[in-house]
């Protein structure tokens, strides 16, 4: 028991910086999750990717011009988000190049954008943080903003789930029933930015889509319906959080990638043996059924 | 008389169904539709009477479901008016190729479940009687049994059983198919024709593109024959004629990709 204790609870009963990381993760797992089923039932989960490394550039243009600053940062992490969700869709109607690739371009550009301008201004370590994140060091106000959007997040997704789950499964019927098919769209690519920006704070921008996709790429191993991929999705990362800071304390390992490993590694494991399309499920002879 | 003469005569004479002592579920004033300004349903007066049945029959390409979607209000009329009978809600549409997404994890309940969105919208609670009606319809189209069951684990004809089980809860008074029979075989064409008739019977208007001429003459009173321009409308045994199918053929073989603008009066 003294064992599992001191390993598994012992680490956030004794710090305050262990306490705070945890809280971060648990706020980031109930947002980003849910966002991350709907980004990869689109099939937009490269666009989540490319969107985190397009907010990059903005939060780099807000440290050029006020150091660390939180306001700063997520405000110009905000605009440059949304400017690429919009400039990248605007490519792809009015040229021949198709969304992924323009996607694609846009998102190398920013990155480099991006570390050159934190490069000019500050020091390896600032670069470190943008990328990478700083989950053992957030202070009130970023734990504030990780429960505010986690709160936005869940608020809207619960007006907007009908609409939503119907924009993904049949867009023709919602169109022919409703209009709220384009301003459900808009909402959602809005969420995913917020969340993004988000999770850029804890996790930096490389991995902050991580704990979107990871979890609800994971759930989707186990269960076969949206509802239940959802509460799953959530579960998976709010334990990979936990692991990961666990794992990153008593190895001295860098947290944010920690809890991004732990998730990859739930995700494998899924992969190998999960009921719903599971690698295994295939390859094990079972005899078929009657009817 | 030649077919040439019968294709100049469609264009000259205007084609319209009988107008019904009644009410009207759709009015087309002079209707054009396209895309580009290339007409796919050129210059279409008259009526569908509400309560009846009718088949739009035409080849390829001749704006079945150009003319299906624009009732639907889907696309605009280039020209004219579309005018309905009934409120926009009280319009259910089937298209023939419809951008169901059969990989997204949602089982048949659910799909059928979508048909309320006119009475329960973002937030109101299924209740029970709304749960009863979702039942009802999935026994009816016979699926029951496979409420859980994933949309991507059903056959091409038990998702067009679903997708009528959610016609029949949307509960509306016109109902536009598009080509609901393709690639259905013979039992499942028969058990969803059942559900026309059944429609009928309750006096909802159903209008229907078709390519099987046998399922139109056995079971639609009332037939469009459109090939860009209405050809025959009316009793489905005086229009489906071999002339009249005839110049139909041919003139979708005389289209023409440099038309200049149409001057015909409005």
């Amino acid at each position: 028991m003294t064992v599992l204790y001191s390993w598994l609870i012992a680490p956030f009963a004794d710090f305050d910086f262990m306490r705070r990381g945890l809280v971060g993760a648990v706020a980031l797992a109930l947002s980003g999750a849910p966002v991350g089923v709907f980004l990869m039932l689109r099939r937009m989960s490269l666009t989540g990717d490319a969107m985190a490394h397009a907010v990059l550039p903005g939060a780099a243009i807000g440290f050029m011009l006020y150091g660390l600053s939180l306001p700063a940062m997520t405000i110009g992490g905000l605009v440059a988000g949304c400017a690429v969700a919009l400039l990248a869709g605007a490519v792809a109607r009015a040229t021949s190049l198709r969304e992924d690739a323009s996607l694609a371009s846009f998102y190398l550009l920013s990155l480099a954008l991006g570390v050159t301008i934190v490069s000019i201004r500050g020091s390896n370590i600032d670069l470190l943080h943008v990328l990478f994140g700083s989950v053992l060091a957030l202070d009130d106000a970023t734990l504030l903003l990780l429960g505010g959007v986690a709160t936005v997040t869940l608020m809207t997704l619960s007006v907007l789930y009908r609409p939503l789950v119907m924009e993904c499964v049949d867009p023709g019927f919602l169109r022919s029933v409703s209009r709220l098919g384009a301003p459900t769209h808009l909402a959602f690519l809005s969420l995913l930015v917020l969340n993004l920006v988000a999770g850029f704070h804890a996790l930096g921008t490389l991995l902050a889509i991580g704990m979107m996709i990871l979890p609800a790429a994971t759930a989707r191993f186990w269960i076969e319906d949206v509802t239940g991929m959802i509460v799953l999705s959530v579960v998976v990362a709010l334990i990979a959080g936990w692991a990961g800071l666990v794992l990153s304390f008593h190895f001295g390992l860098p947290a944010g990638p920690s809890i991004i490993l732990a998730a990859g590694a739930l995700h494998v494991v899924s992969l190998v043996v999960g009921p719903a399309g599971g690698l295994l499920h295939g390859l094990l002879p079972r005899p078929h059924l009657e009817a | 008389m030649s077919a040439d003469q019968a294709a100049s005569a469609v264009v000259v004479l205007p084609v319209q169904a009988a107008p019904a002592d009644g009410p009207v579920a759709v009015r087309f004033d002079n209707v054009t539709l396209g895309y580009d300004r290339h007409p796919a349903v050129h210059h279409l007066d008259g009526a569908l009477a509400g309560g009846s049945l009718t088949a739009v029959v035409g080849p390829n390409g001749a704006g079945k479901s150009t003319l299906l979607k624009s009732i639907a209000g889907l696309i605009k009329p280039l020209g004219g008016r579309i005018r309905l009978g009934q409120p926009r809600e009280r319009v259910a549409y089937l298209p023939q190729l419809s951008d169901l997404d059969r990989s997204f994890p949602i089982g048949v309940y659910d799909l059928v479940a979508m048909g309320l969105w006119h009475r329960v919208g973002v937030f109101g609670r299924i209740g029970r009687r709304e749960a009863g009606r979702i039942e009802d319809a999935i026994a009816a189209v016979g699926l029951t049994g496979f409420e859980r069951r994933p949309i991507g684990k059903l056959s091409g004809g038990q998702l067009q059983r679903a997708l009528f089980a959610r016609l029949l809860v949307q509960d509306a008074a016109l109902i536009v198919l598009d080509e609901p029979f393709n690639a259905l075989d013979a039992k499942t064409t028969a058990d969803l024709l059942d559900l026309v008739h059944r429609w009928h019977r309750e006096e909802r208007t159903v209008i229907a593109a078709l390519h099987d001429l046998a399922t139109v003459e056995q079971t639609f009173p009332e037939t469009l024959l459109i090939a860009r321009e209405p050809v025959a409308w009316g009793r489905t045994a005086s229009v489906l004629t071999p002339e009249n199918l005839l110049s139909a053929r041919r003139m979708i073989e005389a289209s023409d990709p440099h038309a200049r603008a149409c001057d015909r009066a409005a």
